[in-house]
């Protein structure tokens, strides 16, 4: 009972979060490896390296709060609760995926969940996420939406236009910067003369806090008290979380642009190694209950995998369909 | 019947439309308490229904614009004002990428029930950033409707029908129209979108107009009369969707057509209606179609420059003179 009191989760919760950790990574890996074979149309963004953050922060929400999303998504929609299939097939374009195969990788939504989809816009997510809110507060049903963006998003317009219309109006949506050091391959530091993306907070009245993105318990503690605030009415909050991902920007980037040492630094810092660590040492988890969940996820991935392969395509004329409501 | 001007039209859709339901809430740039509009279209309805309903916004259009994104894709059916039709473009990609794609690319999951209302129009000497019309832009965006009321009974007629559907609608209003008074009844009634009005019949030409030019067809169609030239004037009332077969079969029948629109003639409203007629009925033509539009400037300022661009009746009697 102590070490839940440490860690100040269950061991069932703390469980879940391990296990969603690795369920991102090894989708993302899997969402690669099918890519290197040609069977995933388009492009793809992975989360790889950043799990602790989609599952820190969905691990604090209910089941009807909300979340938008990046084109860097998939790891929003596993740690919200969308089921793995359904993404998978939608990333290799089949009818059986989220968005019968017209959204793929950058536009997957599962709206039964509060996920209210990715848009591919840098940005634009942001006042979407406060019209949920908007519409959360004159329901009056108590819930929140975590917005994820990355910090080149900070630079757009909308950021500022929606945190202060958020702020003003103390909608209860946090703000969540996913920062990954890059903006495709510019480096925060040749576009921005700050370093921290939650000091933008104090334009608009509001907490802005930064956390290390690579430890989910961190990310999970401060977006509880961000959730509880913006609960009780006292409006949005934003969250930096220090992160790094571990391939390109997209399939086709080899990250070049990056200084060998500071991935080394980064991978070393690996989120789901962190967290593993911090499960052994107080004793939560054992090292053969960890393999059991790892193994069980990897089986899962191989059926998720199966189904999205076996699954049809849509038919041609679909592409008409869904225009209009 | 009861008179009353565009402007209270709209106002009246407003309101009834927020008593029936409470899901229905507006938002913009000074539509509250202290200004009621612009335009004066919201006037007294902050009052009315607070402000929690009747929000006044800071000069954001994007944020406008995407939170009645976000709010309708949760269940609300926001009523977003945009001051001018020129700041839309402000507001563009929370228009045209998220509010018309969100269904679709989502694979129809998402309902997004928002409408977006804005005055176009030039004549009132505020040059090239609040004079525009923009109609086409809109037309061009699968998954929006463009609505383009012409009269006090279209107006109220289609805004409630706008408020009322699933989609993302962009609703034109025009400076000049908010103070026409026409004949509006006092019980419930509303228009369907993609049908077409025939504002007067005839048999010599079809003219095909919106927005403020529906007037000014119909008072050079009365001017033909006298020369005995025997016009149609067909007003489309909704750009998406189009009431193609309405306009084919005025066209049929007349054997002629002028298009006349306020925005500039390339790529506008008036070369998609005149394609529409080359595809479908170019066999009943009897002379060359011909469209009256603005040329492709902005809008000036000074009024004998403004008003050189804009269309007017005598531009209007020429073509027709044209093709009769």
């Amino acid at each position: 009972m102590e070490k839940q009191l440490t860690l100040n989760l269950t061991k069932d919760k703390l469980v879940k979060m391990y296990r969603q950790m690795v369920e991102i990574r090894l989708f993302e890996e899997k969402v690669f490896d099918l890519y290197a074979q040609n069977l995933v149309p388009g492009t793809i963004h992975l989360y790889l390296g950043e799990e602790a953050v989609a599952v820190g922060i969905c691990t604090t929400l209910n089941k009807d709060d909300y979340i938008t999303s990046t084109h860097r998504g998939h790891g929003h929609c596993i740690a919200k609760g969308a089921e793995l299939k359904r993404i998978m097939a939608e990333i290799l374009g089949k009818k059986t995926g989220y968005c019968k195969g017209k959204g793929g990788s950058m536009h997957i939504a599962d709206f039964k969940i509060g996920m209210l989809g990715a848009t591919a816009v840098v940005g634009a997510g942001l006042p979407i996420a406060v019209g949920a809110g908007l519409s959360a507060k004159f329901k009056k049903a108590n819930q929140v939406v975590a917005c994820f963006f990355g910090e080149g998003a900070s630079n757009q317009g909308t950021f500022h236009e929606s945190i202060n219309l958020a702020a003003t109006w103390r909608l209860p949506v946090i703000f969540v910067c996913e920062n990954n050091l890059y903006a495709m391959g510019t480096r925060q530091s040749r576009v921005m003369a700050i370093e921290n993306i939650a000091d933008r907070a104090v334009a608009y009245g509001i907490p802005g806090i930064v956390v290390d993105g690579n430890d989910v318990l961190a990310v999970y503690e401060t977006t509880q008290k961000a959730v509880e605030r913006a609960r009780k009415g006292e409006g949005p909050t934003l969250i930096e979380c220090k992160t790094y991902r571990h391939k390109g920007h997209s399939r086709v980037d080899p990250a070049k642009y990056r200084p060998k040492e500071e991935v080394e630094e980064w991978l070393a810092k690996d989120p789901i190694k962190h967290f593993k660590q911090k499960l052994l040492q107080t004793n939560t988890l054992t090292e053969s209950e960890i393999q059991q969940i790892e193994k069980e996820v990897s089986t899962e991935i191989e059926e998720v995998v199966k189904f999205a392969k076996e699954s049809p395509y849509p038919a041609p004329e679909e592409a008409l369909e869904d225009v209009y409501a | 019947m009861r008179k009353i001007t565009y402007k209270e039209a709209l106002r009246e859709a407003l309101r009834e439309e927020m008593q029936r339901d409470p899901t229905v809430f507006l938002l913009g740039e000074d539509i509250g308490k202290h200004w009621g509009g612009a335009f004066k279209v919201t006037e007294g309805l902050a009052e009315e229904f607070g402000d929690e309903r009747v929000r006044d916004t800071p000069i954001s259009e994007s944020a406008i614009i995407g939170t009645a994104v976000g709010a309708a894709i949760t269940g609300m059916h926001p009523v977003a004002e945009i001051m001018f039709g020129d700041l839309t473009a402000l507001a563009m990609d929370q228009i045209a990428n998220q509010a018309a794609k969100i269904r679709y690319m989502f694979g129809g999951q998402a309902k997004c029930p928002l409408v977006i209302r804005t005055p176009f129009g030039a004549g009132v000497n505020i040059a090239s950033h609040h004079s525009q019309s923009l109609e086409a832009w809109f037309m061009h965006v699968p998954g929006l409707h463009v609505a383009v009321p012409s009269t006090p009974y279209d107006a109220k007629g289609l805004l409630k029908t706008a408020i009322r559907g699933n989609n993302p609608v962009f609703f034109c209003e025009h400076k000049l129209l908010y103070p026409v008074e026409g004949d509006v009844p006092e019980e419930e009634y509303s228009i369907p979108f993609g049908v077409a009005d025939i504002k007067k019949e005839g048999a010599d030409v079809t003219i095909v107009a919106t927005l403020y030019m529906v007037h000014k067809a119909l008072n050079a169609a009365k001017q033909l009369e006298k020369e005995g030239v025997d016009a149609e004037v067909v007003d489309p009332r909704t750009l998406t969707p189009l009431d193609k077969e309405a306009i084919v079969r005025s066209v049929k029948k007349t054997g002629r057509l002028v298009i006349v629109s306020e925005d500039c003639k390339t790529a506008g409203v008036s070369a998609e209606i005149a394609a529409v007629v080359a595809e479908e009925a170019i066999d009943y033509l009897d002379a060359p179609i011909k469209r009256v539009a603005e040329p492709d400037t902005p809008i000036p300022f000074s009024p004998p420059l403004e008003q050189y661009v804009i269309p007017d009746e005598k531009a209007i009697i020429k073509a027709v003179k044209k093709v009769v």
